[in-house]
């Protein structure tokens, strides 16, 4: 087992995509995003890591050479944040559709207006059916370990599809968190070299990303969606084998301690950490309360999620991004949807909080739960609420 | 070789849509959608072959006696080769249904 020492998260994440032994990083940097991808030019440029780094001039140029890059038969990492995931947005569904394995960090921030470079997931969940797997991350050693299994999962021949390593700006990637290295030997274990079923190469010409008309079209997207079902299965493998490696364990879905708790809370993303300081308070104080956390949006896991919340009564999920004009959070949403067909529903309260780096200290998710438990008693509650919004 | 688009079935499709036979789009007979088709007058043709070595398509032959034909099975009639035609032979007639 390596060395533990302290490191900032996106230093982390770096090295990661140095093990994994990139081909081509193109990129263009965007706050929060920025230390990855100076770190990962530095080591590029002192000769550490042998990779082409592509110096774009934009998201939307960054993500066109990595579906390049991708096509030729190379590894191929990029990341991004907010407005410059906005700006990738249409290469986004065109490198999922061509099954191109690129894997990206997302360090999530908010979208634009007003002008904001903190922290929430509005950037990601507004490309949320863009048909690539997405995975979030809780701390930093887990976006360091899910950035080297995301490369595993996304070259399996049964899978070929994007990844997206989703990780909070700011509350992770600027902060020194301790790192548990790993060997070289055990990364070149878990990670074989990318071999591509298919290549732009003279000997054996193919076309990618050919036309098809109105009669072919829902067949391809069929297509895409059985993919990344199927997806499911080798992502709990790939978890499996990281685990056996590093003692380090994954689950789409994971609880924390939820024995005998009538009430948990739902979260996505770093909220995991913060969510388990507070249910270290409420049991504490001796209330019946739980946590589950996320871990795999894309594909949704609604089996898992399934299984899990349908233990408890009542439901409080935290969502870090408002879907403007539909029914508050995506997460909320999603997960009303996996409810829909039981006949005996948990009680669901959605929140959103955390806007813009909007700061969300235990007492917030404490203040939720007393909110839920108020609104249980008069048996009515809205279709969610915004934390601590002033009107 | 490839089945009518609307022949596909899910399982059929390669990942990614990738099309591994070279050359397979000459089953999909595009000339259909043309609005306009391209006609020679051979008095005016000087058999200089412009036409045939701008056409996107290779959808231009060259017949017995040298001058040119469209096969208009492929032709999409975009009009390049009147466009381009040393003598202005060509002219791009409306494809009447």
């Amino acid at each position: 087992m390596g060395k533990r020492i302290g490191m900032e998260v996106s230093l982390m994440v770096s090295e990661a995509v140095k093990l994994a032994d990139v081909d081509v990083i193109a990129a263009y940097p965007i706050t929060p995003q920025t230390h990855i991808v100076e770190h990962l030019s530095e080591l590029v440029a002192d000769g550490h890591l042998n990779a082409e780094y592509i110096c774009v001039e934009s998201e939307h140029s960054a993500m066109s050479a990595c579906a390049g890059s991708s096509a030729a038969g190379a590894r191929t990492y990029t990341a991004t944040s907010s407005q410059g995931l906005q700006l990738m947005s249409e290469l986004l569904y065109v490198v999922s559709a061509m099954r191109m394995p690129i894997v990206m960090t997302v360090v999530n921030r908010t979208l634009s207006a007003p002008l904001s470079i903190w922290n929430d997931q509005s950037d990601i969940m507004a490309n949320r059916d863009c048909g690539w797997i997405m995975i979030f991350a809780e701390n930093g050693q887990e976006s360091f370990d899910q950035t080297l299994c995301a490369f595993r999962i996304a070259e399996d021949r049964r899978v070929l599809l994007p990844v997206a390593v989703n990780m909070d700006g700011f509350i992770l990637s600027h902060v020194i968190e301790p790192y548990q290295t790993v060997e070289e030997e055990i990364v070149e274990k878990f990670l074989p070299p990318f071999d591509p079923l298919y290549t732009l190469h003279p000997d054996r010409p193919v076309t990618m990303g050919a036309f098809a008309m109105p009669e072919l079209f829902a067949e391809t997207k069929m297509a895409h969606e059985i993919a990344i079902r199927d997806s499911y299965a080798v992502i709990r493998e790939v978890w499996d084998h990281w685990g056996e490696l590093t003692g380090r364990r994954y689950e789409p879905v994971e609880e924390y301690m939820t024995e005998g708790a009538d009430t948990v809370f739902v979260t996505i993303g770093s909220y995991g950490e913060l969510g388990m300081d507070v249910v270290d308070r409420l049991r504490a104080a001796g209330k019946k309360v739980g946590l589950v956390k996320i871990r795999l949006f894309r594909p949704f896991p609604y089996r898992d999620i399934l299984n899990s919340l349908t233990k408890f009564e009542n439901l409080l999920i935290v969502d870090r991004a408002l879907s403007v004009g539909g029914v508050g959070g995506p997460l909320a949403s999603e997960i009303k949807t996996a409810l829909y067909r039981l006949e005996k529903r948990p009680n669901v309260f959605s929140f959103i909080a955390g806007l813009s780096g909007r700061d969300v200290p235990p007492e917030k998710f404490i203040e939720m739960y007393e909110e839920a438990m108020e609104g249980l008693k008069k048996n009515q509650w809205d279709e969610f609420t915004m934390v601590g919004v002033r009107q | 070789m490839p089945k009518p688009m609307e022949e596909y079935r899910v399982e059929d499709l390669n990942p990614g849509c990738v099309i591994d036979e070279p050359g397979n789009a000459v089953v999909y007979h595009t000339g259909n959608w043309k609005s306009q088709r391209p006609v020679w007058n051979e008095q005016k043709c000087i058999k200089c072959g412009v036409c045939w070595n701008f056409c996107p398509d290779n959808a231009i032959m060259r017949k017995e006696g040298g001058y040119f034909v469209a096969d208009y099975e492929y032709c999409k009639g975009c009009g390049i080769c009147a466009h381009e035609c040393i003598t202005q032979c060509i002219t791009m007639v409306e494809e009447v249904v």
